[in-house]
């Protein structure tokens, strides 16, 4: 069973209605102990760093970073991404995942902000996440603020600056980007998700 | 590289997808589930799917239509038409879509775009900017065309954005329908006053247009009905079209 995370940022239906999509059995869920017992876990989020808060309040943050320590397969989307990382300009005050290092800064004012659209991606070789999709296969991005390129970046994409669209460390994974809002491309990875 | 969108708009009337020129005429093009599908097949970057008349009654049907089509749509999703409070906007996302345009609602009382955004995030609100040349300038019109508001479609923009807009929504009234190309000149002067993307509508009839607006019009997004509906112009045969005129878009996807 995936267990969707639900701290109150945007809208789930979405991603759910994704999984549904692929016969993947899944959970939208606010409860910790429910998060603990899944198989694998997705934090979606779409909106301000600043409602990442709610992760601390609700007893969620130790249930994900409990599960991520587990080597459960893991998927942070968008905001949930930019989570793993150690926190955002967005909100300082909030501090992130740290599981991959770096923070997450606002796009130049010389682009437009949000980068909103489809971009295209540079994959590297050996992501699980990522295994079977095409360079430069498009994607589709909503947001002001990029997560910085690191060791463990699979996709990278450009707006004014590379940074990352998809990193990965063992069961670990995010996306910059919305899979369940890009067609096709996007339904493989969320398969191979499921597959991981 | 971030690509220039395509976007089809479903234009709704009741539970069908209906298309006027200038805002009037309807001719009925289909039930929304499956033109969605098929402008995503093509190759559509989103679809848009516009309630034009229910700016009254008939909420039950539009999200019965929103429910249907988004079941099996994984390309964007915006809803718009007869959004005046937040209940209605949570309402459409509950009921399956991305984003929200709000139009007349946003006019009325700005502070209802700030309140979308601050729940559901900027990236789910578009506002929808109707605006025509009036004695030399661009003017705001609500209420589906209908009303003059006596305010500048350039300022306008520059405050929705200001309030937390993810995205203006710009339809040409004058070109609405047309095909006769759309309104560069109206669009270039909204992108270049706003940090925000801006969708270009009204007036699209060929690949040129598209090209236009993009090049000249500097559109990051554009949408489009009627060509789209009647097999006047394919999605496929357009992005190929602009793909070999070396603009960026989505293609093959």
């Amino acid at each position: 069973m995936i267990a969707v995370v639900d701290y109150g940022a945007g809208n789930l239906n979405s991603v759910k209605k994704a999984f549904d999509y692929l016969g993947a059995e899944v959970v939208v869920t606010d409860q910790p102990e429910i998060v603990a017992a899944a198989e694998k876990i997705v934090l979606p989020g779409v909106g301000h760093f600043s409602s990442l808060q709610a992760l601390n309040r609700t007893g969620l943050r130790e249930a994900l970073l409990q599960s991520a320590g587990d080597d459960k397969p893991f998927l942070g989307i968008c905001l949930g991404m930019q989570w793993l990382f150690d926190g955002s300009e967005e909100c300082v005050e909030i501090a992130g995942a740290g599981i991959f290092s770096g923070k997450c800064r606002r796009f130049p004012t010389s682009v437009k902000s949000p980068h909103v659209g489809w971009n295209s991606l540079v994959v590297q070789k050996g992501s699980r996440l990522l295994r079977d999709i095409a360079q430069d296969s498009f994607v589709y991005y909503t947001h002001s603020f990029y997560a910085p390129l690191v060791a463990e970046t699979t996709a990278a994409s450009e707006h004014g600056l590379q940074f990352a669209g998809a990193v990965e460390r063992r069961n670990i994974f995010g996306v910059q980007f919305h899979p369940e809002k890009s067609g096709d491309v996007g339904l493989s990875i969320l398969k191979n998700f499921c597959e991981v | 590289m971030l690509t220039k969108r395509i976007i089809a708009c479903l234009d709704m009337e009741g539970d069908r997808v209906v298309k006027g020129v200038k805002f009037g005429n309807l001719r009925d093009a289909g039930d929304p589930a499956e033109c969605a599908n098929e402008h995503a097949r093509n190759g559509a970057d989103e679809i848009v799917l516009l309630d034009i008349t229910a700016t009254s009654g008939n909420r039950r049907t539009l999200l019965d239509a929103v429910r249907s089509t988004a079941r099996s749509l994984f390309v964007p999703f915006t809803v718009g038409g007869g959004i005046r409070e937040l209940e209605d906007a949570a309402a459409v996302f509950d009921a399956g879509a991305d984003k929200i345009a709000i139009n007349s609602a946003a006019v009325r009382d700005p502070t209802l775009i700030s309140g979308i955004a601050g729940r559901f995030g900027s990236q789910a609100v578009v506002v929808a900017i109707d605006a025509k040349r009036v004695a030399g300038s661009f003017e705001v019109f609500v209420a589906g065309g209908r009303v003059p508001t006596d305010r500048g479609a350039i300022q306008w923009a520059r405050e929705a954005a200001a309030c937390g807009a993810g995205e203006i929504l710009l339809t040409s009234m004058d070109r609405d329908g047309t095909q006769s190309g759309f309104d560069c000149e109206l669009v270039r002067a909204v992108a270049e006053a706003v940090s925000i993307p801006v969708i270009a509508s009204g007036g699209a009839g060929s690949a040129r247009d598209f090209i236009e607006v993009f090049r000249d019009g500097r559109a990051d997004a554009a949408l489009a009905a009627s060509i789209f509906h009647f097999g006047i112009e394919n999605i496929a045969e357009l992005k190929r079209e602009l793909h070999d005129a070396s603009m960026p878009v989505r293609w093959p996807c």
